[in-house]
C-alpha cells in the first residue's frame, strides 16, 4: 500500500459525510433564504447563493490540499501562523474597513475578509501545539499563565475592533484548558461569574441577592456541616454578593447612559424595535410560525417578505425553522451534537496530545457558536452576530470553518503514523 | 512517559454533558415556541400577512409670519402583492378602474419582476374621486389594496425653485439609505431636498392578518410589532410669501431675478428668478409631463437664474472698491479725482457732472474715472511692494464680501461665480501686468462675476457696516431644534466701519442727489441706500442692475435686483427693488403709479 492510499483509507468517513451534510443544508438553506425567482439558477453569480456555492468550491479545494499537506505541517508551523493571525489583527485596526459597525474587515478585490476567523484557527494550532509539547506541563503555573495569554491577547485585539462578539468566542477555550487539566473549579467559577452578571443585568441585584441567599440556605442544610464546608461555602458567597455589587456599581455609576442602552439593547432588556429588537422579533415570529413540520422548502412567507434582516447570514437558522419545523431543527440540531461528540471522540484516540488539543479546541469554537447563534434566533442568547459554522452566508467564515475541520481530518487520518 | 502525568481523558464526559445540556435547552426553547406557543402562527394556512406602511406626515413648510406655503394632500396608490393575486377576473378588473389589458399585464410582470411576494405599486397618486369608484369593488380582487399616500400641495404659486419639489426614489437614493423602498417619496431640489431628513420623519409598520377574501381581518398579534410613524419637523422659512408673491408679480415677462435678505440674520426675504413656474406644476401624475416641457423651454423656467446666473456687477461694484482703497490708505474721504466725462482716459466717464469729485459724489454719479483713478493709487501706493502685492490686498476683501465663492448653506444650485486671483493674470499676461492692464475690475467689468444672491449679500454686508450671515431659507424648526452653525457663523470684512459711512453717505445720494442715478426712485419717507448698475454685456443688450438696503442707518432689507438684457440699471433695476422695499417695508405702495409699470 502507497502512502496515499493510506491516507484514503484511514479518513473518517463518518466525520467527513456529517460536514458535507451541513454544508450542504447551510446551502439549501441560503438558497431559500435569498431566493429570487427571478434567478431561479443556483449557480447565479449575482445571488448570495451563487457566490456561496462558488466559496464551498473553495472550501474543498482548501481541504483537499491540506489532505496532501504533511500532518507534521501544522504542528510545525503553529506559531508561524498564529503570528501571522496576530499581525493581520494588528493590521485591520490600522488598516481595515468597517462593515456594519466594527472595523473588522480586510478587503481584497471584490472580497472582505475576517481576520478574527483566521484568528480562532491560528489561537487553536498555537495552543495546541504550546500544551502539547512533551516538555509542557500544565499543573504548573507559569504554563497556565503563558497558555491564558495566547488566547486573551487575539481576544484583546478582536475586542479593540469592536467586535466584541467574536471576542467571546475565544473564551471557549476554557473547554480545552479544563479538558487539559485545569482545576474544574474555574470552570465552575467562570459559569457562575457568567450567570451573576447575566442575572444581575436582567434583574434587580435584591432579587439576585435574595435568590443567592435562598440557595446557600438551602445548601447549608443539605450538605455535611463540617467547618471546612461552611467556610467554602461563606467564601463562594461572598465572592458572588461582591461580583453582584460591582457588576450593578460598574453598570449604572460608571457607564454612561448610551452604553448602558445599547448593552441593554444587546441582552433584549430594552426593546430597540429598529434595531437588534426587530431582527429578534421577526426571527421568532419566522421560527415558531414553522410549528411542527414547517411550511416546505421554498414555501416560508415570512423567508419569502424577507422579514428578518440579515437572514441569510446571522439569522440562517430562521429558514430551516420556518421551512421544516420542529423536526428539522431537532434533525439539525442532533447533526450538530453527533458531529461535536464525534470530533472530541476522535480527539481522545489521538496518540499526539497536539492532535486531541486540537481537536478539542475546534469542537468547543464551533459549539460555542452553534449555541450563541442559535440561541440568539430564539431569543436565548443576546443578539450578538456569529456565523452558524458551515451554514451562514459569507465566504470567510465557511472557509475558515472548513480549514480548521480539514486539518483535523488530516490530523486524525494520520494518527497510525504517529509513535 | 518522563513525567506521570494525570491522564484527564475521563473529563470528556464533562464537555460532551455540556454540549449535551445546551443543545438540550434549545431544543426545549425551540419545542415551546414552535410546538406550544401558538402566539407565533397565523391561524390558518390561508391566511396572510399585510404589512402596511404607515406613511409619515411629511413636515410642512411655513414663511416668515406663518403662512403655508406647502402642506401635503391625501392620494392613494393601487397595491399588489402578485402571490396573492387569485382567481383575478381581469376584464372586471380592469372596467372597474378603467385601464387596459396590456397596462394590466405590463404593470402585473413589473410587480412580480420586483417581488412576488412584497407588494408593489399597481397605479400611482389616484385621486380622491376615483379611489371614491374603485374602493367598494375592491374586495372582488384579492391582492389589491390601496394605500394612502401624500403629495404635496402649494397653496401660493411661487418661489418653485426655493422651495424644490418631491418625486419617487430613484435607484442611486435607494442604494444611498436602506430607509427608502420603492415607490417611496424623495425631496428631489430645493428645501425638500435640504431638508429631507428632517422633513421625511420616520416611517411606521402595521402587519394585518389577511383572509382568504381578501378581506383585512385584525392586527397581527395585537400589534405587538406594529410601529407607529412619526411625523417630520414643520419648517419655518425667513421668506415672505407676500414680498415673494409681489416679486414675481413684477418680475413677470421680464428675464433675471431679485434677492432680498435681512441684513442682521441673513435670511432670505424673498428669491424671485424669472421666468418661473408654479410648483403645483410637478405635482402628482402630471409631473413628468410637466417636468419635460419645463425642461425643453427655450427661457428655462427650471433655470434658477438667482443662484446660477452670473453677471458682471459693474458700478454697483464700486462702493467695494471705493471701500478697499479707503482701507488701503491710498485715499481718504476727501481725496478728489478729476473727471473729463466722455474724454477721460483710460476709461471714460458715462455721466455729466463737475470735474473733481470726492467718494460721495462719485458714488452718486457713478464716476467711472474716479474709481479707476482711486484702484491707480492704491496699487501705486508705497505699502505694496508690487502690483501683486496689492491685487492680492484687493482679492482677500473682496472675497472676504462672499463674493467668489458659494455660502453652502441650504440655498440650491448655488454658483461661485468669479473672482480671479493673481495668478490667473500672471498666466493671461505672462507675469507682465499691473493696475491698467485689469484697470476694468475698478468698475465691475472684466473677469468679474457675480450671482444675483452675491450680489445681494455685498448690499448686507455694506448695510451691517462690515459683517453679514450666510444667506440661508431656514428661520427655525417646529422642534426648536439648532440651526446648523454655517447659517449662524458671522463673517466680517476687514474694513473699518467708519469707510462704511462714507460709502453709506454716497450711496443715498444716489436717491437723494440732484443728479442721483436712482433719483426717480426715491421712496416717500424711506431712505434708501444704493446704487444702479448696467453691466455690458457681450452676448446682447445690457443687463440692468441694481444693490442696495433700506433703511440706510439700520436695513432691515437688502436687496439686488438684475434684469437682463433691459439697459440701464437706474430703469429697471431700482425701480423694481424700489418697489420691494416699500412693499416690505409700508406693506403696501403708496403711490400706485409707480407699479403701473410693472403690473398690469
Amino acid at each position: 500500500m502507497t502512502t496515499r492510499n493510506n491516507i484514503i483509507g484511514r479518513i473518517d468517513w463518518v466525520l467527513l459525510l456529517m460536514y458535507l451534510a451541513l454544508v450542504f443544508i447551510g446551502v439549501s438553506a441560503i438558497y431559500a433564504a435569498a431566493f429570487n425567482e427571478t434567478h431561479p439558477n443556483l449557480f447565479d453569480m449575482s445571488q448570495h447563493y451563487g457566490k456561496q456555492v462558488l466559496f464551498v468550491g473553495v472550501s474543498l479545494l482548501a481541504g483537499f490540499f491540506i489532505m496532501l499537506i504533511d500532518a507534521k505541517f501544522f504542528n510545525a508551523f503553529a506559531y508561524i501562523i498564529y503570528g501571522l493571525s496576530i499581525l493581520l489583527l494588528l493590521y485591520v485596526l490600522v488598516g481595515g474597513a468597517t462593515i456594519a459597525g466594527s472595523r473588522s474587515w480586510i478587503q481584497l478585490g471584490g472580497f472582505s475578509f475576517q481576520p478574527s476567523e483566521f484568528a480562532k484557527f491560528g489561537t487553536a494550532l498555537a495552543v495546541a501545539h504550546y500544551l502539547g509539547d512533551i516538555k509542557t506541563d500544565f499543573s504548573k503555573p507559569k504554563t497556565q499563565m503563558i497558555a491564558y495569554a495566547l488566547v486573551l491577547f487575539p481576544m484583546m485585539l478582536v475586542l479593540c475592533q469592536g467586535d466584541a462578539g467574536s471576542a467571546l468566542v475565544f473564551l471557549v477555550f476554557i473547554l480545552v484548558f479544563y479538558r487539559e487539566g485545569m482545576s474544574g473549579k474555574i470552570l465552575l467559577a467562570g459559569l457562575l461569574a457568567v450567570l451573576l452578571f447575566l442575572l444581575t443585568l436582567y434583574f434587580s441585584k435584591w432579587y439576585v441577592l435574595i435568590g443567592l441567599m435562598v440557595i446557600f440556605v438551602g445548601l447549608f442544610f443539605l450538605v455535611e456541616r463540617t467547618k471546612k464546608n461552611i467556610w467554602k461555602m461563606i467564601a463562594v458567597f461572598t465572592i458572588s454578593v461582591v461580583m453582584i455589587f460591582s457588576v450593578d456599581f460598574f453598570f449604572y455609576k460608571v457607564l454612561k447612559q448610551h452604553q448602558r442602552t445599547r448593552i441593554n439593547i444587546i441582552l433584549g432588556i430594552e426593546k430597540d424595535i429598529y434595531g437588534v429588537g426587530y431582527n429578534l422579533h421577526q426571527s421568532k415570529i419566522a421560527i415558531g410560525s414553522g410549528g411542527f413540520s414547517g411550511k416546505g422548502y421554498l414555501q416560508g412567507t415570512m423567508t419569502k417578505y424577507n422579514f428578518v434582516p440579515e437572514q441569510h447570514t446571522d439569522f440562517i437558522f430562521c429558514t430551516i425553522g420556518e421551512e421544516f419545523g420542529f423536526i428539522g431543527s431537532f434533525v439539525l440540531l442532533s447533526l450538530y451534537f453527533a458531529f461535536l461528540v464525534r470530533i472530541i471522540l476522535l480527539a481522545e484516540r489521538q496518540r499526539s496530545a497536539f492532535s486531541r488539543i486540537y481537536g478539542y479546541a475546534i469542537a468547543s469554537i464551533m459549539f460555542f457558536h452553534l449555541m450563541v447563534n442559535i440561541g440568539m434566533t430564539i431569543g436565548l442568547m443576546p443578539v450578538i452576530g456569529i456565523p452558524l459554522p458551515f451554514m451562514s452566508y459569507g465566504g470567510s467564515s465557511l472557509l475558515m470553518f472548513s480549514m480548521m475541520f480539514f486539518v483535523f481530518l488530516k490530523q486524525d487520518a494520520n494518527r497510525m503514523n504517529i509513535l | 512517559m518522563i513525567k506521570n502525568r494525570v491522564n484527564h481523558s475521563s473529563r470528556k464526559y464533562v464537555i460532551i454533558a455540556i454540549f449535551f445540556v445546551v443543545i438540550m435547552i434549545l431544543l426545549i426553547k425551540l419545542f415551546l415556541i414552535q410546538l406550544v406557543d401558538q402566539s407565533y402562527k397565523t391561524s390558518s394556512d390561508n391566511n396572510t400577512l399585510r404589512y402596511i406602511t404607515q406613511y409619515p406626515a411629511r413636515g410642512k413648510i411655513f414663511d416668515r409670519n406663518g403662512k403655508l406655503l406647502v402642506y401635503n394632500e391625501a392620494i392613494y396608490d393601487l397595491m399588489v402583492i402578485p402571490k396573492q393575486v387569485k382567481n383575478l377576473d381581469t376584464i372586471a378588473f380592469c372596467s372597474s378602474l378603467d385601464i387596459s389589458r396590456d397596462f394590466f399585464n405590463e404593470k402585473m410582470k413589473k410587480a412580480r419582476r420586483y417581488s412576488p411576494f412584497s407588494p408593489s405599486v399597481f397605479m400611482s397618486q389616484i385621486t380622491k374621486e376615483e379611489y371614491g369608484k374603485v374602493a367598494e369593488s375592491l374586495h372582488q380582487f384579492p391582492g389589491f389594496y390601496f394605500q394612502t399616500r401624500s403629495v404635496r400641495n402649494y397653496p401660493y404659486p411661487i418661489a418653485a425653485h426655493a422651495l424644490g419639489n418631491i418625486g419617487e426614489v430613484d435607484k442611486k437614493d435607494l442604494e444611498k439609505d436602506s430607509y427608502y423602498k420603492v415607490g417611496d417619496y424623495i425631496g428631489k431640489s430645493g428645501i425638500e431636498n435640504f431638508y429631507e431628513n428632517e422633513l421625511r420623519g420616520e416611517k411606521g409598520m402595521k402587519i394585518i392578518v389577511v383572509d382568504v377574501h381578501n378581506r383585512e381581518k385584525e392586527s397581527f398579534m395585537e400589534g405587538q410589532f406594529d410601529t407607529l410613524p412619526v411625523a417630520g419637523k414643520d419648517i419655518y422659512l425667513g421668506l415672505d410669501a407676500e414680498l415673494q408673491l409681489y416679486g414675481e408679480a413684477l418680475m413677470k415677462d421680464k428675464t433675471g431675478s431679485i434677492v432680498a435678505i435681512e441684513p442682521s440674520t441673513g435670511q432670505i426675504l424673498a428669491m424671485v428668478t424669472s421666468p418661473a413656474y408654479d410648483p403645483n406644476e410637478l405635482v402628482g401624475r402630471v409631473r413628468g409631463e410637466n417636468y419635460h416641457r419645463l425642461l425643453n423651454d427655450t427661457l428655462k423656467p427650471l433655470f434658477n437664474r438667482a443662484t446660477s446666473g452670473i453677471y458682471p456687477p459693474g458700478s454697483t461694484f464700486k462702493m467695494v472698491n471705493g471701500l478697499i482703497a479707503l482701507q488701503s490708505g491710498a485715499i481718504n474721504s476727501n481725496t478728489k479725482f478729476p473727471c473729463s466725462g466722455k474724454e477721460s482716459q483710460p476709461i471714460r466717464c458715462t455721466h455729466f457732472h463737475s470735474n473733481q469729485v470726492a467718494l460721495t459724489e462719485a458714488i452718486e454719479n457713478s464716476c467711472n474715472p474716479y474709481f479707476w483713478e482711486a484702484f491707480r493709487e492704491m496699487f501705486a501706493s508705497s505699502r505694496f511692494a508690487s502690483s501683486k502685492e496689492a491685487y492680492s490686498f484687493w482679492y482677500d476683501l473682496v472675497v472676504s464680501f462672499g463674493l467668489g465663492n458659494t455660502y453652502k448653506t441650504d440655498i440650491p444650485s448655488e454658483v461661485s461665480g468669479n473672482i480671479p486671483n493673481s495668478s490667473f493674470y500672471d498666466k493671461m499676461y505672462r507675469g507682465v501686468w499691473n493696475s491698467l492692464t485689469i484697470r476694468s475690475l475698478s468698475i465691475g467689468q472684466g473677469e468679474i462675476l457675480v450671482t444675483p444672491l452675491q450680489l445681494a449679500n455685498m448690499a448686507a454686508a455694506i448695510g451691517n457696516e462690515g459683517f453679514y450671515y450666510p444667506p440661508h431659507f431656514i428661520k427655525s424648526f417646529s422642534d426648536d431644534s439648532p440651526l446648523d452653525s454655517v447659517m449662524t457663523t458671522k463673517m466680517t470684512i476687514d474694513i473699518k466701519p467708519k469707510y462704511f459711512k462714507d460709502v453709506k453717505i454716497g450711496m443715498c445720494r444716489v436717491f437723494e442727489g440732484e443728479s442721483g442715478t436712482a433719483r426717480f426712485s426715491k421712496i416717500d419717507s424711506i431712505q434708501v441706500a444704493g446704487k444702479t448698475g448696467t453691466a455690458e454685456n457681450p452676448h446682447g443688450d445690457d443687463h440692468s442692475l441694481f444693490m442696495g438696503f433700506a433703511p440706510a442707518d439700520n436695513p432691515q432689507i437688502a436687496i439686488a435686483v438684475v434684469v437682463e438684457n433691459a439697459g440701464f440699471g437706474s430703469q429697471w433695476a431700482a425701480p423694481i427693488a424700489s418697489l420691494m422695499i416699500e412693499r416690505y417695508l409700508r406693506g403696501y405702495i403708496k403711490d400706485t403709479k409707480k407699479e403701473k409699470r410693472f403690473i398690469e
